[in-house]
């Protein structure tokens, strides 16, 4: 019996919560950031499903699509993750705040 | 047999130029010699061999050798058309160019630059046998412009002197006016007739209505490049400035072949120009005042090169003169008998030159009967070809001119009386030039040893010599009938009438030159003072060097420095910095709102995205609202 496509697009909804909240509410940059990824496999998930779904490729594409920004965006992240730890300052997202006025 | 034939006119010189330019500089100079002329003499072999296979009855070619670009109905073949008027083309070029070719390899002997210059020479033949040969406007124009090139290249050869770039770079801007020109026209004739090969743009002319302002606006763009080309009014002052090449450019370039392009354009277009009268009526005037104009301003200088010059100027005009009246053949006629004695008289002159030692000053020298016996007689016999002696080759070609021009009515019967006047001009500078640089022998106290140059300088002029004397009997309108018809037969009456009036003129004003520049030479004197302003005028090349600086040049730069120091800086980096600080400006405000966490940033992102979302969900009607549509 086939898994009917709803459910997938309620666990990737699910996810995808999980992983907003996680963001907006966490202050270690790397858990951030793992919310980050969870987001964006979260629409994978729904990408890919809907692609089964439709019987067309597009969604599989936009979803290697969003494994490859999302790949970039890891490289810069810890890059400045890095930085911030080699410049001897806390872990915490909410310190770092230098783009106020 | 002859579509074999015709490339390999082409391929020797320009494999001639690739050998020497890239690898001149190790080889040897005599190699580098025999590689430079050599080329050129092959070419000249397949000219001949073109030229035979036309005499003995072949018919004219027309041979694609391959398609260039082809996109819908734009189609540009390389095709090469060797029909009668361009076999004498090449012949022409080929041959006088050999022979310079020939003279270079003593003229310059001692250059440091000798393979470069044989480089831009083989060059100059590939353009000029490619301008000749194509059979198609496209590659006529890149024959075109790579004559330019050359000729630019050659002008400028002694780099490090300040006046000979400035010379090339005048040449160079004066052709690209003529050049636009030929663009504009090609232009126009496949916008109009869709096509741009000579066979086709041949059968389809007689399309457009005879006379009308498409087909006369046609012939006149192409009369630009023809005037910027042939240094013809108004666009002839780069001529007498490209002298500051070395000599032999100055004769195979300047005097021999590429300014007479002009002409052969005129006469390959023949059908567009009968069919525009007002176009070939313009090409007749422009080519009648140039003549009597140059000639007048000949008169008067003291440089022995800037006088042939001007005098190849009023040569060329009376070319245009004849084609412009549809005496195609004549105009032909006498290309081909002044590149004979043209070149002959310039190599002569850098004889000359070269024995006293780069001086070009015409008062500076004198009685060089003793120590150049050959340039002396050889330059005597260009003098009396080109003063149009009776018999000898200038004065058949002359007087075809003046004879055709004289027997049509209205305006052209005066650029006939023109071109008449012309000739006693032509006889009195050119003597004047002869007895004061070679003849001025009442001058007892010569001390100083002049050399002759070396054989391979004076043979070519020996040869030219000859040319210069029975290139009249070359029966050349016969030859090209089969392209410009048959020319109207002249009774022998008024042959000799007319022969009789001309030599009458030239008489005239060798008897003036004799008069003032070999017996009393006070009374030239006298005569300067007499004519005082208009000797001044005359001398000054009638001050349009120094128009042209007032009208163009200088508003020009000033323009520049106008833009340069105003519209640079203020408009234009005004504008760029002037956004550039609005928006500092703006930001300044917009700053205010960051508080520098991530979190706010997040919340406002999801809140956007959300905010898509429901928009969009609104406009497919999945929401109770109806937005748009």
């Amino acid at each position: 019996m086939p898994v009917p496509a709803y459910s997938f697009l309620l666990l990737s909804g699910v996810l995808f919560t999980m992983g907003a909240v996680g963001f907006l509410v966490r202050r270690n940059p790397l858990v951030v950031f793992m919310c980050i990824e969870l987001m964006l496999n979260a629409v994978n998930l729904a990408f890919v499903a809907m692609s089964r779904y439709l019987n067309s490729l597009d969604g599989v594409v936009f979803a290697f699509l969003v494994i490859t920004v999302a790949a970039a965006e890891v490289v810069v992240g810890i890059a400045i993750i890095v930085q911030v730890y080699r410049a001897g300052r806390p872990m915490d997202v909410d310190d770092l705040d230098l783009m106020k006025e | 047999m002859m579509d074999t034939l015709a490339p390999f006119v082409l391929i020797a010189p320009l494999a001639g130029f690739l050998v020497n330019a890239l690898f001149g500089r190790v080889l040897p100079r005599r190699a580098v010699a025999w590689i430079g002329a050599g080329s050129v003499g092959i070419a000249f072999i397949f000219a001949v061999n073109l030229l035979l296979q036309l005499l003995t009855g072949a018919q004219p070619l027309d041979q694609t050798y391959f398609t260039w670009w082809q996109s819908s109905d734009f189609n540009v073949p390389f095709n090469l058309y060797v029909d009668q008027l361009s076999s004498l083309m090449i012949l022409v070029i080929t041959g006088v160019g050999f022979l310079i070719h020939v003279y270079s390899i003593g003229y310059m002997r001692e250059d440091p630059g000798y393979s470069r210059f044989f480089a831009y020479m083989n060059l100059f033949v590939f353009a000029m046998l490619l301008l000749v040969l194509s059979g198609n406007l496209l590659w006529l124009i890149i024959g075109w412009a790579g004559v330019g090139l050359s000729s630019y290249l050659l002008i400028g050869f002694w780099f490090e002197r300040t006046s000979a770039v400035l010379a090339a770079r005048k040449a160079f801007v004066m052709n690209t006016i003529g050049d636009v020109g030929m663009v504009f026209a090609a232009f126009l004739i496949f916008l109009n007739l869709r096509v741009l090969d000579y066979r086709g743009l041949f059968a389809r002319v007689h399309e457009l209505p005879k006379g009308g302002a498409v087909i006369t606006a046609i012939c006149l763009l192409l009369l630009v490049g023809a005037v910027a080309k042939s240094a013809q009014l108004p666009l002839h002052t780069w001529l007498p400035d490209a002298m500051e090449g070395p000599t032999p450019v100055s004769a195979l370039i300047h005097a021999a072949t590429m300014v007479t392009a002009g002409v052969y354009l005129v006469a390959r277009m023949h059908l567009l120009y009968d069919w525009a009268p007002a176009a070939a009526a313009t090409v007749a005037v422009i080519g009648g005042v140039t003549a009597i104009f140059a000639a007048t301003i000949g008169t008067s200088q003291v440089d022995i090169k800037r006088i042939l010059a001007y005098s190849t100027m009023s040569q060329i005009g009376y070319m245009f003169l004849a084609v412009g009246i549809g005496a195609y053949a004549a105009g032909m006629f006498h290309f081909m008998t002044h590149a004979f004695f043209k070149a002959l008289l310039f190599m002569a002159a850098g004889n000359v030159i070269h024995a006293f030692h780069d001086d070009q000053d015409i008062r500076h020298m004198g009685n060089l009967r003793a120590g150049l016996p050959i340039t002396f007689w050889t330059f005597l016999v260009g003098t009396l070809s080109i003063s149009g002696f009776p018999l000898l080759a200038g004065f058949f070609s002359k007087d075809e001119i003046i004879r055709a021009a004289l027997s049509a009515p209205g305006t052209e019967f005066w650029l006939g009386v023109i071109a008449l006047i012309t000739a006693g001009l032509t006889a009195y500078y050119m003597f004047r030039l002869f007895f004061i640089a070679f003849g001025w022998e009442w001058l007892s106290h010569d001390d100083r040893h002049l050399h002759e140059a070396l054989p391979v300088q004076t043979i070519p002029l020996v040869i030219l010599a000859v040319g210069a004397v029975v290139g009249g009997y070359i029966p050349v309108a016969n030859f090209l009938s089969p392209v410009f018809g048959h020319a109207v037969e002249v009774g022998t009456g008024a042959f000799i009438g007319l022969a009789a009036l001309s030599v009458l003129v030239a008489l005239i004003g060798f008897s003036i030159a004799y008069l003032l520049h070999a017996r009393r030479p006070d009374l030239a004197v006298v005569w300067r003072t007499r004519l005082g302003p208009i000797h001044t005028l005359v001398e000054h090349k009638y001050f349009i060097d120094e128009l042209y600086d007032r009208v163009f040049v200088r508003p020009g730069l000033a323009l520049a420095r106008f833009l340069n120091d105003i519209v640079e800086p203020r408009v234009i980096d005004g504008a760029v910095n002037g956004i550039a600080d609005f928006f500092l400006l703006e930001a300044r405000e917009f700053r205010l709102i960051q508080t520098g966490r991530v979190g706010t940033y997040a919340l406002w992102t999801l809140g956007g995205a959300i905010g898509v979302v429901l928009v969009v969900a609104a406009f497919l009607g999945y929401l109770p609202v109806r937005l748009g549509g």
